[in-house]
Formats: structure tokens, sequence, C-alpha cells
């Protein structure tokens, strides 16, 4: 093939471009939207984190870049690119090529995403076999080095033991070393870190940095937990009620949050600085109803500086600096709500 | 049923631990290897003072769900005494279900700890109901509680737990732990599940309630900016022993044990630009079968002295009742950040 049918290797060319993104699942009584018009890129090297609570859309976003959900029961509007690659377009084995070897995932609970019956240095071998011909001997040799690299100790040892023997932090890391058997390009992690304790956690999203910027990774970072977003991330793109609502660096999304959303999650979270028995700033309500979408903003039902225009129309996005976008009409009156958390 | 009575005056705490002990064995394979035991709690002592929220924290494995079944009767302790207001429980001045009914619980998954075949009205009245209050009044209190939590009677009551969301399951949790009127209640991992902006609303609603019935709490947590948040004193636990327990800001502000140290700054930074650098321990937990010799942090504290290893440290008081058990705090212990005793005495 020439490089023509490869836009691979154009090096402008986003990682991810997610274009106008709509997912809506059927099966239950009504159909679910679970994403409503994601636009999103992701550049070379760039890690994104993608936050929001249940039901945000956060995870089916992530999902539909590997195409893991149900055919029959999905559907899908708008564009998916991953590597110039039209992934919703892929034939069946194109897709089987394309997942682990371009693309790979990294779940939150690997004693599920792994298989209980083989040891996992007979997983990380399959997966290199399958997409690489190389012998057993040599493939054992790289799931060695991944082992080490992702810092197991006696690595050797490990390769030989199955799942359940392995502590939560220890897994984590052997599903890390699985994803990245093929030298994947892009890295999608589902809440990775979620299930660990506090001094686990801090080890992964450190290991997780470290692979990033050795290995040139792409990253989308999916998670609930703005801390750990802060840890890794570059931009951060918030999510609600299938849309994202705002997107800038991280710095930006924590010192100048500009949709009312944004800024109540941020003023939810206890923290250091908040005097005890000082109430916590809550968002009242619950979110909305998937399958009965509002008209407008999803949000402005919980919403403070909600107006009947929000109410109307979907509001549109918002440039407020380069890279910096909310999804609101009332960024400025959310400018003075803004909490300021960090020195 | 009548208000529970203050027995033993405000001075009096609430609830006396000592010496608890928690093993469970492990089953022999059938050549007979094996067996041994797990140390989920090893030796704790502490108390719970009248209208106060002790806040535990530890990774897990450090014992501290096991505690609170422990203090609950739930599991039957290897060794230990739990004193409740000045009785011991299950004894015969507080018999099992008395006790119960002034200690109540709330549990992490708000779906499994409710009935499924119970509308969540008569969840909330199952409980008086137990305790003989008649069907009318215990389910006119379920209705007066369910509002109390932010759930309307007229739009919930009938309702079953799965027509509801995680937030709303565990309000119905509380009014239910609520139902008995106790005097104490144990939070275990309660907010943990829920999200940020629902767990904000759920401790909101804590808070209120622990004021307006003069409630006592045990939040148990590993979320460490809630516990601070909702503490006035905190214990923190390690391979099911106390490392340290003192009040909430002094710990946060100047915690005593290396192993609190490194717990806090395995916090996210929330800044983006002085991210975390480098981890404060390495590894995972270790496992509480075998458990190290000595002090159990020793292997992966960063102070760790020759005599860690060999020498098992007592609470020595660091400050206000502050207490960690640390060889460096104990005079003469032998480390080399110690005073020596000459100097102490």
């Amino acid at each position: 093939m020439t490089t023509m049918n490869h836009p691979t290797s154009s090096s402008s060319e986003p990682m991810v471009r997610l274009r106008d993104l709509s997912v809506s699942f059927s099966g239950g009584r009504k159909p679910v939207q679970a994403v409503s018009g994601v636009s999103l890129e992701v550049r070379r090297g760039e890690v994104v984190a993608l936050i929001g609570e249940s039901g945000s859309g956060k995870s089916v976003t992530l999902r539909t870049l590997l195409r893991l959900h149900p055919e029959r029961r999905t559907r899908i509007g708008g564009q998916v690119q991953v590597a110039g690659r039209d992934v919703l377009a892929m034939p069946a084995r194109e897709l089987d090529d394309f997942r682990g070897k371009v693309a790979s995932m990294i779940f939150q609970e690997p004693l599920l995403a792994l298989d209980p019956v083989y040891s996992v240095g007979a997983q990380i071998v399959e997966s290199i076999r399958r997409h690489e011909s190389v012998s057993k001997a040599e493939a054992h040799q790289r799931a060695l080095a991944l082992f080490e690299r992702v810092r197991i100790p006696s690595p050797e040892r490990r390769l030989a033991a199955y799942p359940h023997e392995m502590s939560g932090g220890m897994r984590q890391r052997a599903m890390i070393a699985l994803a990245l058997a093929c030298k994947p390009q892009l890295l999608l992690a589902d809440e990775p870190t979620t299930a660990l304790d506090a001094t686990v956690q801090i080890q992964i999203l450190l290991l997780l940095r470290e692979l990033q910027r050795d290995l040139g990774l792409s990253v989308i970072f999916v998670t609930h937990d703005i801390g750990a977003a802060v840890e890794v991330a570059d931009r951060i793109a918030v999510m609600y009620a299938g849309r994202i609502v705002e997107e800038g660096t991280a710095r930006e999304l924590i010192r100048s949050p500009r949709h009312p959303y944004t800024i109540a999650l941020l003023k939810s979270r206890a923290h250091g600085a908040l005097a005890r028995g000082a109430r916590l700033e809550t968002i009242g309500g619950a979110p909305p109803d998937l399958s009965a979408l509002p008209p407008g903003c999803a949000f402005a039902e919980r919403c403070a500086l909600a107006t009947d225009a929000c109410r109307a129309a979907q509001p549109p996005v918002v440039e407020l600096a380069p890279k910096h976008r909310a999804r609101c009409i009332h960024t400025d009156a959310a400018a003075a709500i803004a909490p300021t958390l960090v020195a | 049923m009548d208000a529970l009575k203050d027995i033993g005056g405000p001075a009096q705490p609430l609830l006396t631990i000592t010496g608890l002990v928690k093993h469970f064995p492990l089953k022999k394979d059938p050549l007979g290897r094996g067996g041994g035991v797990v140390r989920a709690v090893d030796g704790v002592d502490f108390e719970v003072l009248k209208g106060e929220t002790l806040g535990v924290v530890g990774e897990s494995g450090c014992g501290k769900s096991t505690t609170a079944r422990l203090l609950m009767q739930l599991i039957a302790p290897t060794r230990g005494e739990v004193i409740f207001d000045g009785r011991e429980v299950g004894g015969r001045e507080l018999p099992l279900k008395e006790f119960r009914r002034q200690v109540q619980m709330v549990f992490q998954d708000s779906y499994a700890s409710l009935n499924p075949r119970l509308t969540i009205e008569d969840s909330v009245a199952f409980g008086p109901q137990v305790h003989g209050v008649g069907r009318r009044e215990a389910v006119a209190r379920a209705r007066d509680l369910l509002a109390r939590v932010g759930l309307e009677p007229q739009r919930f009551a009938e309702r079953y737990p799965h027509e509801l969301s995680g937030g709303q399951r565990q309000r119905v949790n509380i009014a239910r732990a609520l139902a008995l009127q106790p005097r104490m209640v144990i939070l275990d991992e309660a907010v943990s599940a829920l999200d940020k902006s629902v767990e904000a609303q759920v401790i909101n609603l804590l808070l209120d309630l622990k004021a307006e019935f003069g409630l006592t709490y045990l939040f148990i947590s590993h979320d460490l900016n809630v516990v601070r948040y909702v503490s006035d004193r905190v214990m923190v636990m390690y391979l099911g022993q106390v490392a340290e327990i003192g009040p909430a800001d002094a710990l946060y502000d100047a915690p005593a044990h290396p192993y609190t140290r490194a717990l806090l700054s395995s916090m996210p930074s929330m800044d983006p630009d002085h991210r975390t650098e480098e981890a404060a321990l390495a590894g995972d937990p270790p496992n509480p079968i075998n458990p190290p010799t000595g002090c159990r942090f020793h292997p992966r504290c960063a102070l760790a002295a020759p005599v860690c290893s060999q020498v098992v440290p007592e609470p020595i008081a660091t400050g206000a009742r502050h207490a960690a058990s640390c060889l460096v705090h104990e005079a003469g212990s032998g480390h080399p950040m110690a005073v020596p005793l000459a100097r102490a005495a």
C-alpha cells in the first residue's frame, strides 16, 4: 500500500477524531441515548481525561473507539477515526487486527478483564502471536520485558501466575502489560484506578504517566475522580448526560472552570481546605433520564444559573480561550461562582 | 418503644473496645498443608465518645470493616471486649437484641443491603416491628423518616429498591438505620459507591441527622478527604492494628506515624502544576496471613531501623488525645530517632 492509503503516517493528523458521535442502545423498554453529539480530538502523545458521573457517557464513548458495544442493540452515528482509520466502517477482520495493535484498552476490574483459566504470561504471549509472527520463545521474552517495564517484582515467576493469585495492584500492572503487548499507539483506560487503594492508585497513575511519556502514547483516561485526572491528563473533558459540557487544559479546568456543572462538581468535593461543619455545596436533584432527554441543556434542571433560553434549545459551544470550550450560554455568570480551589 | 437513655453520663465513652482480635482460620488442603490464620483484627483498643464522629481509615485488608462487623457482633470476636455505655455487649445487662437497637449500621452496597421484595416503606418499618412497635405506628414512623431523608413518602414509599437510584437507596438505608432510634450508627463505606454530587448530598444529610438526633458515628472510609471533613477524631489502621489515633485536624496537619504520612501523601495533588512525582509507598498492602514481625509497617517504612522488625510498638501519646504506635516516639526504644531513655528521664 502506498502512503496515500495510509493516513496514519501523517503526524499532523490527530490520533483520535470524534465528530458528532451519538450512541443509543435499544433493547430495554425505551431506547437510551447514552451519547449525543460528542466531538473530540486527541493528538499524538496527548493524554485526555474524560470525567463525569455514572451515566454521563464517558465509558460508552471510550468503548465506541474499539467498537465494543453489542452490534445489534447499538446505534452509532457520527464519525470515529483512530489513527486515520474509520473505525465504524471496518470489516470484522480488520477490527480484530486493529484492537490491541493500534488501540488497546485497560479496564477497572482486571479480574474480570483477564481470563481466569490461563496464566497471565500465556495471555500476553497469545496476544503478541495473534498480531505478529514471532516464535513462542520470543513472545515470552517480550512478555518478560513488559513485566519488568510495568515493574512487577520477580517477573519470571509472576508470568506463570493466574490472575486470582495476584494482588489488585499487581493485576492492574499485568493488565497494562497485556494492553501494551503489541505496541499500540493509543491506550484507552476505563477507570483503571477506581477499585484500588489510594496508596496503590498513585503508583499506577505514575506508571501510566511514565509509560505514556516513554512510549509516546496517546491516552484517553476515563474517570469520575478529578484528582486522578489532574495527575495524568494534559487536557480534561467533562461529560454530562452524553455531551461534553466543558473541555480545556487540566490547568484551566481546575483554575477557571466556566460550565456550571464543572463548577458544581469541584465545589461538591470534600477537601482539606474545607472547615469541618461547613456544609458541602451540593448539586440538587439527579442526572436526567437518558431515555427522555430534555430539548435544551440537560443540566438546566439542576443549574442555579438556568434561564428559559437554556431549556429551549441546546446551548452552543462557546470558545473561551484557545483549547478551552464550554457548552453554556452563561459562562460569564458562571465565572463569578467559580471556586478558587488551589493556590 | 421508648427513646434510649444515656446511662453513664456524657463523660463515659459510648463504646469501649479492649483487646479486640479476630482470626479467620484458613482451610487446610487434603494433604494437611496450609492452614494458618488470617489476622484480620489483631489487638485493637479504642473508645468512641458520646456525640463524636470517629473516622476510620486504612488500605484494604487493614481490618476496618472487620472491626465494624465485630462491633455489631455480626461475627464473633476471637478475643476482646466490647463495652457499650458501661455495659458489656451480649451480657445480662445488655442482651444482643437490645444492643443492636442502640447501634445500627449502613453498608456500602445500597442494593444488596435492602430486601428486594419489600417496598422501601416496609423495609424501614420492619425493624421497629421486630422490636414490638405496632404496624401502623411503624409505617407512620417510616414515612416520617423517608420524608426526613429527602424521599417524599407519597412518591417513594411504595417503590421497590430496584426502582431507585444508588443515592436514593442509600437514603433508604439511612432511614432504616434510624427507624430504631439508635444512639450510634456505624457507616461502613456508606458514601463510597456514590457519585461525587450525590455523595455530597448524603454527607450533608448525615451531618444534619447527627445534630438532630444526637447521634454518634463510626465513619469508615477509604476517602481521606471525606473522613477529615466529617470526623472529630480519626483512627488509622494498618494490618489489623491501630497505627495512629487523634483529633482530625492534628492528625492530618501533623501526622505522627510514618504510615499516616504516606497515606496522606498518596492523595492526588489536585494541582496540575505540582503533580505528584513519587509514590509514598511501593507495592500493595501486605497480606494479613503472615504479617511482618515487630512493627507491621516496617518493610514499607521510610524510617525503619533494625529494631523495628523486633519490637512491637505500643501506642505513645504524641499530643492531646493523640497517640501513635511507632518506635520513633517511644523513648528508649532503640530506634535511632527516638529519645534515649536516660535523657527522657
